[in-house]
């Protein structure tokens, strides 16, 4: 639980002064008139209990915490912030919704606001609102939040995860830098096992990268859970060609991906075992933070997700979106809070504080100064674009979240790539539990 | 005199007028059903309620922060034909009984090799407690360490001797896999077991011991005759317990492995937690849970009746 005030909030925002951006007082000046002029007055005494997702990044939250400090200050709101790991956000939010107290407002993972549809506060005017003035919001994003014309939640942010890989080692390996289709790509990849510098992805169940290239390959080649109905179409030519795609790919990679969990690749990567991996942005964060790791920084560099046959980029990525529930005493403060987090002023900031593990979601952030301030960040800055939702084409929901927790791709690829079941039966078994989610 | 006769007939009344009530003030068995109660209402609360809910969610379609309705036994009728839900029993099954095996016949060597005369004895016998008193999530995630994929340093060890050119796939093969989390099982299993036994040992009188030799028995005759016997009824306690905390084990599989790779360690109890909490499906966990009461079940019953032939239990002599 974090509790400033404002005295804590002014003597921690100094330190960002060097940054150019809005600190100290004349961020607490700009809140104060902000909050007149904005379309949402809290209402009097308001009182704010937010959760939020375990921040990775230790300056992203503490940008979070400023936003709060001076949301606090500038309309007298009192917040109460605490966090939860990955895990935990979804159980307690569906909790906190089905007994209808507990929590205003949840920042959570994936659709979370379309878990509970009935239960939430419609965010339409706040939508338009950021929509109009910072250019429109992202597709995956919007669809990630929207039921019909209503916005269930705010689309913050996504958590981008792209291709992470030695620069030295492609060009070792005859390329000057990651082909952008799959065919190229898995040349590439058998090109690094040749040279003894692997490549690698995890088989296991890693809930975030494991989930995210099994994805692209599988949207890839044209193969999707379910249809636009939500009618299981996972039985099928494209879906067999993922499979087979990914075997001959996951034949070049490093031993050990079917044990990996979502930390195994970073460790990997950064002991110098590992040459190309996908991965949010944290490695390179990681290896730039290490002194001892600078020659390893200095030869890092990020690619976007090759393209698959079907010509359009099919990425997974994380989506994180905001929601207030409808049984919250303070509608206007929420509301008020959402849209504060979003404005320039904050949103910048915040996005910097991050470095690069957060992605806009508003298309007017593209020229956010993250995307330039290190010029290997720029590939992040693609990510809400590129993302598909995480229900592929399917209707985002507590089904298509309960197919992604449960590792159903995951476990379909690792079944016929590890050699435990054939192709056949690889695809029978996702698509019987699919059947009975989408029932 | 008068007075006195008055007095005693008054007692008398006084005596024949006690009321039920009074009665069961003094009734002992009244109080001892009081003094019961507190354990009771305890067991109740914590132990059945639970059991009992658990069971009627096997029976609903609960999903995670919503009730769900009654669907009668369509969980176990998926459960049937789920293959991975096969698997997980099949899992459950090998690691219940090759770690108990293994353990019940190290444990067994250890106690009596630790009931020898050895200087430092009591040193010894604590640290042999080590591995059951380390918290279990600590000693899987060194376990977890000890086979990883890139880092383990076994693998280490053998490339710098020379006899491996790769690493091995401890936890990324499943039959690899298997026998790791066995291993780690047995390992914190173990001392549990050789330190019971070993109690058990401390009780088998010495003068037996001492009447078998002076008849010229082997060693190996005075374990099968004396020893042995001797240590059924504490066997029979060990192994039950064993082999329960055994077949629920869900720590060490879930910081080693998360039931991969591609579920092969999977064990119902983790298989019910991916279910339950991860997947959000309260009702389809609850069933796999509730699936495991009657191999817990049985088990007890097993050791119950077949290991104890001398109804120690019931405080009588040897049959």
């Amino acid at each position: 639980m974090t509790d400033f005030t404002r005295r804590t909030f002014v003597k921690g925002s100094t330190a960002l002064a060097a940054t150019g951006a809005l600190t100290g007082t004349a961020l607490f000046d700009w809140a104060k008139a902000w909050a007149q002029s904005a379309p949402w007055k809290p209402e009097a005494g308001s009182k704010l209990t937010v959760m939020r997702w375990r921040r990775f990044v230790e300056a992203e939250d503490k940008a979070f915490n400023e936003m709060v400090a001076a949301f606090k200050a500038a309309t007298k709101t009192d917040m109460n912030v605490f966090s939860e790991s990955f895990e935990d956000v979804q159980p307690k939010a569906s909790v906190a919704a089905n007994t209808g107290s507990g929590l205003d407002l949840a920042w959570g993972l994936h659709t979370l606001p379309q878990l509970f549809p009935e239960k939430v506060l419609k965010m339409n005017d706040v939508a338009d609102y950021l929509g109009k003035k910072y250019g429109g919001w992202t597709e995956a994003a919007a669809v990630t939040c929207k039921q019909g014309n209503d916005w269930l939640g705010i689309p913050v942010a996504t958590i981008g995860g792209y291709l992470t890989y030695r620069k030295s080692a492609v060009e070792k390996a005859g390329f000057k830098e990651v082909p952008q289709d799959f065919a190229g790509f898995l040349e590439l990849c058998k090109a690094l096992k040749k040279n003894n510098m692997p490549a690698g992805f995890p088989l296991g169940h890693a809930s975030g990268d494991a989930n995210a290239w099994l994805h692209w390959i599988l949207w890839g080649h044209g193969g999707y859970t379910v249809d636009k109905d939500d009618k299981v179409i996972i039985n099928s030519p494209e879906t067999a060609k993922a499979l087979e795609y990914c075997k001959a790919l996951s034949d070049t990679f490093i031993s050990g991906v079917a044990s990996w969990n979502d930390s195994s690749n970073n460790k990997a990567y950064l002991a110098g075992e590992l040459y190309l991996t996908a991965n949010g942005i944290s490695i390179y964060v990681a290896a730039k933070d290490d002194p001892s790791k600078k020659e390893l920084a200095e030869d890092t560099y990020h690619a976007l997700w090759p393209t698959g046959p079907i010509g359009k980029p099919t990425e997974l990525q994380l989506c994180v979106p905001i929601l207030a529930f409808n049984f919250t005493k303070f509608p206007n403060a929420s509301k008020a809070f959402i849209a504060f987090m979003l404005e320039k002023e904050n949103y910048e900031k915040w996005l910097s504080g991050a470095r690069g593990y957060l992605t806009h979601t508003l298309n007017a952030y593209d020229s956010a100064p993250v995307w330039t301030a290190d010029p290997k960040n720029q590939v992040f800055s693609q990510a809400s674009k590129r993302a598909l939702p995480a229900s592929g084409v399917g209707k985002p929901g507590e089904k298509a979240a309960t197919a992604i927790a449960d590792f159903l791709v995951v476990d379909m690829f690792a079944n016929y790539c590890t050699g435990r079941e054939d192709l056949k039966n690889s695809m029978a078994i996702a698509e019987r539990q699919l059947r009975r989610i989408y029932r | 005199m008068a007075t006195v006769a008055l007095g005693t007939s008054r007692t008398r009344r006084e005596i024949r007028d006690v009321s039920a009530w009074q009665r069961l003030k003094v009734n002992r068995n009244w109080l001892g059903f009081w003094f019961m109660m507190p354990a009771a209402g305890f067991l109740v609360l914590f132990l059945a309620y639970p059991l009992g809910l658990g069971v009627w969610l096997s029976m609903t379609s609960a999903k995670i922060g919503r009730a769900g309705q009654f669907i009668g036994l369509e969980n176990y009728e998926w459960l049937r034909d789920d293959s991975i839900f096969w698997l997980s029993v099949f899992n459950t099954l090998l690691y219940t009984s090759i770690a108990s095996v293994v353990k019940f016949a190290v444990g067994l060597y250890l106690a009596l090799l630790l009931n020898q005369h050895m200087p430092f004895k009591a040193m010894i016998r604590a640290l042999v407690l080590i591995p059951f008193i380390v918290p279990t999530v600590l000693s899987a995630l060194a376990f977890w360490w000890i086979f990883d994929a890139q880092f383990s340093i076994i693998s280490w060890s053998m490339k710098q001797l020379g006899l491996i050119d790769h690493n091995i796939n401890f936890l990324g093969d499943a039959n690899w896999a298997r026998a790791c989390v066995i291993f780690a099982n047995i390992w914190r299993g173990v001392p549990f077991v050789a330190i019971t036994l070993l109690a058990g040992l401390q009780t088998v009188p010495a003068s037996l011991y001492e009447a078998a030799t002076i008849d010229g028995a082997t060693r190996w005759q005075i374990f099968r005759h004396i020893t042995y016997p001797l240590l059924t009824p504490i066997i029979a306690v060990v192994m039950t317990f064993s082999v329960l905390f055994t077949f629920t084990d869900f720590q060490l599989i879930w910081a080693m492995t998360r039931g991969g790779p591609v579920n092969a360690t999977h064990l119902m109890a983790t298989l019910s937690y991916q279910r339950a909490i991860i997947g959000g499906n309260l009702g389809e966990g609850a069933a796999i849970a509730t699936a495991m009461i009657p191999f817990l079940l049985g088990a007890i019953l097993i050791s119950w009746f077949g290991l104890q032939r001398r109804k120690w239990q019931q405080g009588e002599n040897n049959d």
